[in-house]
């Protein structure tokens, strides 16, 4: 992938065929570090399949058996010296808390960093497809002393909407896009 | 911060649109957004998508979404466009210039470009 938020964007969809119906982005930067999370309320994965979700042949995919995008993030994390971790608890064992969470650590200062890239194309991107499920994104930056905070909480979206207007419709989407990229360069 | 209130006025705006338009869509534009799609480009041609069929006042007929891996990776990013009756029309290699011009010619002009077909690009 040729930008971290490709990597996301593939993740998190993965939350969406676990019936998520939140999936939470954070991502935590500093001048040399960055912490990604990616976060949800769908079913789970079983011990055994979360044993093997590193390795590339086991996939919830029925096209093939090869599944690619958990093996991504962790090279594109690896390669600079940084790690993944990942916890899941099924909705079997308990339905209130069940759900996903992966993290990923990267060396933003290593030579093969992948940089983060259009991170507010990867939020429109989900919310256009799949529109029915809230996000909650997430994006601090602490460099040079001062911090900076780019949040949307689609939950808060819905309440204005209500449920007249799909998140889906290209003025909505327009308007996240517009919010995000304020925040980023304000 | 882009505001809240801007929400609003949309709602405002769509209120009378929305009962028009369910229902209504005959045209589906399919993009691949599986691992192999994002890899190969396909988060742009997907916006393209988007942005052109809204900009070319085509949301009442056509409908863009996302769908998973069909198993022809090498020719990701693959975009399929279903039209009612009519046999699928499946593009290969799009790229988001492509994107524009299938919405143009195919979606407005009602024919579909067979250069960027499947067909064309197995030959």
């Amino acid at each position: 992938m040729k930008e971290l938020s490709l990597n996301i964007l593939d993740i998190a969809q993965n939350s969406i065929t676990a019936e998520a119906d939140l999936v939470e982005i954070t991502l935590n930067e500093t001048e040399t570090e960055l912490e990604l999370s990616i976060k949800d309320n769908g079913y789970g994965m079983s011990p055994e399949f979360l044993a093997s979700v590193h390795d590339p042949f086991s996939t919830t995919r029925t096209t093939r058996k090869v599944g690619l995008g958990i093996p991504l993030l962790k090279l594109a994390a690896e390669q600079t010296g940084g790690h993944i971790e990942l916890t899941s608890v099924q909705r079997s064992v308990d339905p209130e808390n069940c759900g996903t969470e992966i993290k990923a650590f990267f060396r933003k200062d290593h030579l093969d960093f992948t940089p983060i890239g259009d991170i507010v194309s990867t939020v429109t991107t989900l919310i256009q497809g799949f529109p029915e499920v809230d996000y909650v994104f997430t994006h601090r930056i602490c460099e040079a002393g001062s911090e900076k905070l780019v949040a949307l909480d689609t939950r808060e979206m819905r309440i204005i909407l209500g449920d007249d207007v799909p998140l889906s419709d290209p003025m909505v989407l327009m308007w996240v896009r517009q919010t995000l990229e304020e925040q980023y360069a304000g | 911060m882009k505001s809240l209130e801007e929400l609003a006025k949309i709602r405002e705006r769509m209120q009378n649109k929305v009962i028009l338009r369910e229902g209504q869509a005959s045209t589906r534009v399919a993009v691949g957004m599986a691992t192999c799609g994002i890899a190969a480009g396909a988060r742009p041609v997907l916006n393209a998508f988007v942005e052109e069929v809204a900009k070319q006042n085509l949301s009442d007929k056509v409908t863009v979404s996302q769908t998973g891996c069909i198993g022809m990776c090498r020719f990701e990013p693959i975009v399929e466009v279903f039209e009612g009756d009519n046999e699928r029309v499946t593009y290969v290699k799009v790229t988001p210039e492509m994107a524009k011009e299938i919405v143009e010619k195919h979606l407005k002009g009602g024919k579909p470009i067979a250069e960027y077909t499947i067909g064309a690009a197995e030959k």
